[in-house]
């Protein structure tokens, strides 16, 4: 009886039935190794400059297709995105939908099919559904760019927010960050820790102990309960109160007042010299106050002029080919 | 046909009765204490001969056939996704002499009028025999009992709320007693609803890195301990279903230890796949009891070694293409598995030297008809032929167009399997020939 036994793998790659192309796709960090991440930063950086020209237009996608389809209200994310392939030239269609949930998964089958009919060449998806980006990229022959799905992922967020603190403090490599709040239900605090690990960072997430999902630590971060170890970070990066979590009943939470008072970022909590950061939008004066914000310290405006070169850089870098790596071929599986 | 076992009643329909002799398999029969090469005379479906094989064969081996105790036929209701036809001849094609159908369908099996009508249909269209759980609860509402004495005396082969857990523990101490007045076993789905709210995967660093809501292991086993308490206190027998959490495997061990009648039954997809398999989001891998981690996975290949678990149950359960093609969280629950059981868990697990084949053999025969009192299929001279004919060499690629099920919601499309079911015999009648 042999004690320990390896699970042979039942997923192997070579005996999946062929996707509908070897695009690539930006659906996880986790599909990206440390080259990929360097490259897209490296190309924002080139955009960056281009930002302060006069014209600001780059003839470089002229003739290509992006569809922005977005099932859940943006406002950032959105018009980057479209800003960004505008001003690479490319021709931009923007889909805003509020699909029911019941019949979510179908519909958005159907319209990946829909779309597919006009030969788009990138598809950038924000949907509520874990997931759904996948679903895209198995029915529309596209490259699909995954702009937040459910409690996931948001790739372009966490590439954001690496340019931003790769341009205060010159590397990634060794800074310590610590992301505080609700790490539970956000897809921002999950595509930062893996970026974050992946480029050399030290990450501590901070929140109440039902906000901070068991075993998030496999991920190659630390975790804890007590607000005051944000002092020794370089970087405290404020993760949104999402009301809607709040409510009597759900109990993650005792109240918003209790955890404003336990866990808001104040200005007495931080250290001098600390960066804050915060993906938007911002519950003034529940997870943060409205002093730290708008101080000096606060690198929130940055991120969103380096959330408009990211995205460049990633539509740019799809659709120009860099190394064939970004994409996990068991996430986009066919089904049947 | 009608084959009366213990009280309960299995259904099928009627053929000749099959004539066929079976030269030079391997047979392994561990309640005959059986493992030699032999041919095997059957004459009018019964087993009339086992002489030493005149020319061994080494690539067949010929076992009893298989129980599964936990099937969804989906009938009524969803006679889209499965029919007792359908369903009956994959269960054919998967080896297996006697299937128990689960009663969560649309109505629910809990009066003598829905089970009357699928015990007619059974007569008719079953491929091999069949057997039909009632529901404890009416409507599986949780809240009144349903008329267990009249559903047992129709033939309802025991109980089950399956795909839901008997929240209230006074309801459940109640259906405990009133079981012994119908003379049957009570099927538990064990699970803790306000513990596994929202979630829709095993919780762990797997579901802690991808967002999906945490179904804990704890959920399940929680309830494990409440009835087996409660099995104690009213001194009554229970088993317990697609068990999947190491906690639950270790309550069921120590309730067997201290005489207590609780039984167990693990699925193959617990047995050889762990949570790991969510990364991909293929909602295949997505069923309840979740998949867990693979210290689970090896408590329960240990208590399905030691004797703990009893019997391997598929937990067959068909759902429609479009149903399924739905992004994680909203796929719902459950996976195919009749037709690849036997050479899923002989690639997976006898080959690779995890588990005896002898062991595999009787937790999907014998083990799983001595829970519910079942006559278990035996290769013995005068036994009706209950018979599993098996290719062990022959490789395959499960594949979405290949199933006899409605259904082809399986976790095995495009794996490559070792050794194939070739032919079954039910109550002494050929149920399926490759």
């Amino acid at each position: 009886m042999p004690e320990q036994t390896s699970l042979r793998p039942l997923m192997r790659d070579e005996l999946l039935p062929p996707s509908r192309s070897n695009r690539r796709h930006l659906i996880s960090i986790k599909d990206l190794g440390r080259p990929d991440v360097e490259r897209v930063l490296g190309l924002a950086r080139t955009f960056a400059t281009s930002l302060d020209r006069d014209v600001k237009k780059l003839p470089t996608l002229r003739g290509r297709t992006v569809v922005n389809l977005f099932y859940e209200p943006s406002t950032r994310t959105s018009a980057s995105f479209e800003l960004a392939a505008k001003r690479l030239s490319a021709d931009v269609m923007s889909i805003k939908s509020s699909g029911s949930s019941a019949d979510k998964g179908e519909s958005l089958k159907d319209t990946a099919l829909t779309l597919g009919a006009y030969d788009p060449d990138i598809v950038v998806i924000r949907h509520a559904s874990i997931g759904a980006p996948n679903v895209v990229a198995r029915h529309v022959d596209a490259h699909v760019v995954n702009a937040g799905d459910g409690k996931h992922q948001h790739p372009t967020q966490a590439l954001l927010d690496l340019f931003t603190m790769d341009e205060e403090f010159g590397s990634i490599e060794g800074l310590h960050v610590a992301i505080v709040g609700d790490v539970l239900h956000s897809r921002v605090a999950r595509s930062n820790v893996q970026a974050l690990v992946l480029m050399g960072a030290h990450v501590t997430l901070v929140g109440p102990p039902p906000l901070i999902p068991r075993g998030i630590e496999a991920l190659g971060c630390e975790v804890s309960h007590d607000i005051d170890v944000i002092r020794d970070a370089d970087v405290v990066y404020v993760l949104r109160m999402q009301r809607e979590r709040m409510q009597a009943g759900a109990n993650f939470v005792s109240s918003l007042r209790e955890y404003t008072a336990r866990w808001g970022v104040t200005a007495e909590r931080l250290a001098s010299g600390q960066r804050v950061m915060h993906p938007g939008p911002i519950n003034r004066g529940v997870e943060i106050t409205p002093e730290v914000a708008d101080s000096p310290e606060s690198m929130i405006q940055r991120q969103v002029r380096s959330g408009l070169v990211v995205r460049m850089a990633v539509l740019y870098d799809l659709l120009t080919g860099g190394p064939v790596a970004a994409v996990a071929p068991s996430a986009i599986r066919e089904v049947a | 046909m009608a084959l009366a076992v213990g009280g309960a009643s299995l259904w099928c329909r009627s053929t000749e009765p099959v004539d066929i002799v079976v030269a030079g398999a391997r047979v392994v029969d561990p309640l005959e204490q059986i493992d030699e090469s032999l041919d095997v005379t059957v004459e009018g479906g019964v087993i009339t001969a086992l002489e030493p094989a005149r020319a061994p064969r080494p690539r067949l081996l010929l076992t009893p056939g298989f129980v599964d105790p936990h099937v969804h036929l989906r009938t009524p209701g969803r006679e889209d996704e499965e029919d007792i036809a359908s369903g009956t001849a994959a269960a054919a094609a998967g080896g297996y002499c006697a299937i128990l159908a689960m009663p969560n369908t649309d109505p629910v099996v809990d009066s003598a009028a829905v089970l009357g009508a699928l015990v007619d249909e059974a007569k008719t269209h079953a491929q091999i025999p069949v057997g039909f759980f009632a529901s404890i609860t009416r409507e599986l509402a949780g809240e009144e009992l349903s008329d267990m004495v009249e559903l047992a005396e129709h033939g309802a082969v025991g109980f089950t709320d399956d795909g839901l857990p008997v929240r209230s523990a006074g309801l459940m101490r109640r259906a405990l007693q009133y079981s012994a007045a119908a003379g049957r076993v009570l099927s538990l789905h064990e699970e803790e609803p306000t513990l596994t709210a929202g979630g829709h995967m095993h919780e762990g660093a797997v579901s802690a890195e991808l967002g999906i809501g945490g179904w804990p292991s704890i959920g399940e086993s929680v309830m494990v301990e409440r009835d087996i308490a409660l099995a104690q206190y009213e001194g009554r027998p229970l088993h317990f279903m697609h068990l999947s959490a190491h906690e639950s495997v270790d309550a069921l061990r120590r309730a067997r230890n201290v005489g207590i009648g609780a039984s167990g039954e693990v699925s193959p997809h617990h047995l050889c796949l762990t949570d790991e398999a969510i990364r991909s989001l293929d909602t295949n891998f997505k069923m309840s009891p979740p998949l867990r981690s693979e210290a689970d996975r090896q408590a329960l290949l240990g208590a399905l070694r030691d004797g703990t678990i009893e019997a391997i149950a598929t937990d067959h359960a068909p759902h429609a293409l479009h149903e399924k093609e739905l992004p994680f969280e909203e796929a719902p629950m459950g996976v195919t598995g009749l037709e690849t059981a036997f050479a899923v868990l002989y690639s997976e697990l006898v080959l690779p030297g995890v588990l005896e084949l002898e062991v595999l053999i009787e937790r999907m025969t014998s083990g799983p008809a001595r829970i519910f009192s079942l006559a278990p299929p035996r290769i013995a001279v005068g036994e009706p032929a209950n018979l599993a004919l098996v290719d062990v060499e022959q490789q395959w690629r499960v594949e979405a167009d290949g199933f006899r099920s409605r259904s082809a919601n399986s976790w095995l499309l495009g794996q490559q399997l070792t050794s194939r079911v070739v032919m079954t015999i039910a109550g002494g009648q050929l149920a399926y020939a490759a």
